[in-house]
């Protein structure tokens, strides 16, 4: 599947479900089912974003593909960065780097989201981006 | 709780009125009636303080000491008045003990930059405690480490109580001030302010008091007192944000040279040098934040109205409540369990993160703050990154707090499902 067939197999998922009970369970249940990180790459160089809640990405390139791994010390946060790497994850460099994600904006996720959660899934997607068309990471963190 | 208990509370006959005058409350968040528990961060403003702003706004707008035409006097006078206000209002032998800034931070940061100059010099100790705000702690590094001056903090125990015994032996001839907070942003402890300066005291020490959380909630006197300085910010206490107050004895007033210098604050300026002008004056440069100070003065009346002591006691209930009620949360780690609390109630949740809970409470309808709260070495006591912290006012009502905790029990249950 490409990016946004799987954004678009999101919004109708999500489009089922009736209130933000249902979508934060779906959400929460998400980030549990991404396996943890290995320790080791819960380091200061993997961070993306540093707020009350913390992200790590580790991705490697193969044939042309970023596969991407990545974790947080919160369970909401978990289950946010799980959809992004369902959509991100795997798909090749030069895509993720033009993707444009629309699902956020059309799952009203970002009403839902404390600014700075919503701050820190938009600056993850951004870290990603550039990992993907400049290789290096940018970490972005929040006023706490 | 019994019901009667709650009715025999006289706020509580009240309540309802009170409620009313708060128009922040009366809105859904997410579906949800609002229940705002994060005022400690900062207080809703009640009709009056809302009007006496936007009442100067539109009826005499005008610069203040300055002018001779009607609207700056009338100007002047409010906000002269509001001084007046403040000052009976804490109980301080002078007006000009008053001085007028930005809020606790601004207020602490003069007096490091004031009564370092004045007094400090290499070696000297400025004493603190462990539970301190950021905003009593980093001015004095700012200023302090320039000359050499130490910054030294009192322990807390397990409970986040004070360690008396600690501060009696830290109390050296070197240490040259002491200033703490009288009520904890985070733990909601309340400090033995009184002890505390009578010890100072006795070795000549003066006491700065951070009365930032204090002063919505509990009478203070700053003369039964007998502190020497006193910082806190309208903001916590129903007033607008930007309007703050530094308390200080006269006569460390007119010893300490002004922090800042421009209008207002001069007797007589040529270039060679500068005559400062009377208290408060000589600490009030610039323009000030006239319309807040007026709206300070709206919040004191209207705490008059309703009665320190009143409100104290009807807190204190609130915050029992809050407390029993958390305790029985099998998975909670209370976190501050001093036998004098007020206001604050701060906690973790094993297993889960604060930041995971204060958003599933966010989505009904429920403000409480997560994180550090600005206390840093605090947490670091307590090994943790952060709490989640429920703060109570004068407005939040014993319901509120069974929704809050059945609301907190749903969080954890979503969190846990
Ligand atoms: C104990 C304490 N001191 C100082 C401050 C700083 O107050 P302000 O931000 O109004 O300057 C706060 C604010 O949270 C506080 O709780």
């Amino acid at each position: 599947m490409t990016i946004n067939q799987r954004q678009d197999e999101l919004i109708v998922r999500f489009s089922k479900m009736e209130n933000w009970l249902e979508k934060y369970k779906c959400i929460i249940q998400m980030g549990k089912e991404l396996p943890a990180m290995d320790a080791g790459y819960r380091k200061d160089a993997n961070l993306i974003w540093s707020c009350q809640a913390m992200v790590w990405v580790h991705s490697e390139e193969k044939d042309g593909r970023l596969f991407i791994r990545a974790d947080s010390d919160a369970f909401i946060t978990k289950g946010l960065i799980a959809l992004v790497l369902y959509v991100l994850s795997g798909q090749p460099v030069t895509e993720i780097a033009a993707s444009s994600l629309y699902f956020i904006d059309e799952i009203n996720l970002k009403e839902h989201l404390t600014p700075n959660k919503s701050n820190g899934i938009l600056a993850m997607i951004n870290g990603i981006q550039t990992l993907a068309s400049e290789g290096r990471l940018v970490a972005a963190s929040c006023t706490i | 709780m019994n019901p009667n208990e709650i009715v025999c509370n006289s706020i509580y006959k009240d309540l309802f009125k009170i409620r009313s005058e708060f128009p922040v409350l009366h809105q859904k968040i997410n579906g949800a009636p609002l229940i705002y528990l994060d005022n400690a961060a900062t207080t809703q403003k009640p009709l009056s303080v809302i009007n006496a702003i936007a009442e100067y706004y539109q009826c005499y707008n005008s610069n203040i000491h300055r002018g001779v035409h009607h609207l700056s006097q009338k100007a002047t006078m409010a906000y002269e008045e509001s001084r007046v206000k403040i000052a009976r209002f804490i109980n301080a032998r002078h007006a000009h003990e008053i001085i007028f800034n930005k809020g606790s931070t601004d207020g602490i940061n003069m007096m490091a930059y004031c009564f370092n100059k004045k007094y400090l010099k290499k070696g000297d100790v400025v004493l603190i405690s462990a539970m301190e705000h950021h905003a009593n702690i980093v001015p004095w590094q700012i200023f302090g480490q320039e000359n050499g001056v130490e910054l030294h903090a009192v322990p807390i125990d397990s409970s986040g109580e004070l360690n008396m015994d600690a501060f009696r032996s830290m109390l050296d001839e070197k240490v040259k001030l002491v200033s703490i907070t009288y009520v904890s942003n985070t733990l909601g402890t309340v400090n033995p302010i009184k002890e505390i300066i009578k010890m100072a005291h006795r070795q000549q020490i003066p006491v700065l008091l951070d009365a930032a959380q204090a002063i919505a909630h509990t009478a203070i006197d700053v003369q039964e007192l007998d502190v020497d300085f006193m910082v806190f910010s309208g903001h916590k206490m129903y007033g607008p944000t930007g309007i703050g107050v530094l308390y200080s004895k006269e006569t460390w007033l007119e010893q300490m040279p002004p922090h800042q210098g421009g209008g207002d604050m001069i007797k007589e300026v040529s270039f060679e040098r500068t005559t400062y002008n009377r208290l408060p004056y000589k600490f009030e440069a610039g323009t000030p934040a006239i319309s807040s100070a007026i709206g300070l003065g709206a919040a004191v009346d209207y705490l008059g109205t309703i009665g320190m002591h009143e409100i104290a006691a009807y807190e204190h209930e609130l915050t029992g409540h809050l407390m029993t009620s958390l305790t029985e949360i099998e998975e909670l780690r209370l976190i501050g369990t001093a036998k004098d609390h007020a206001g604050a109630a701060s906690f973790v949740i094993s297993g889960h993160h604060n930041s995971d809970i204060g958003e599933l409470l966010n989505q009904q309808g429920i403000a409480v703050r997560t994180g550090h709260h600005c206390t840093q070495p605090l947490m670091k006591i307590f090994n943790i990154k952060g709490t989640v912290r429920a703060s109570l006012a004068l407005y939040n009502t014993h319901e509120e707090i069974e929704d809050f905790i059945s609301g907190l029990k749903n969080a954890i249950s979503i969190l846990k499902s």
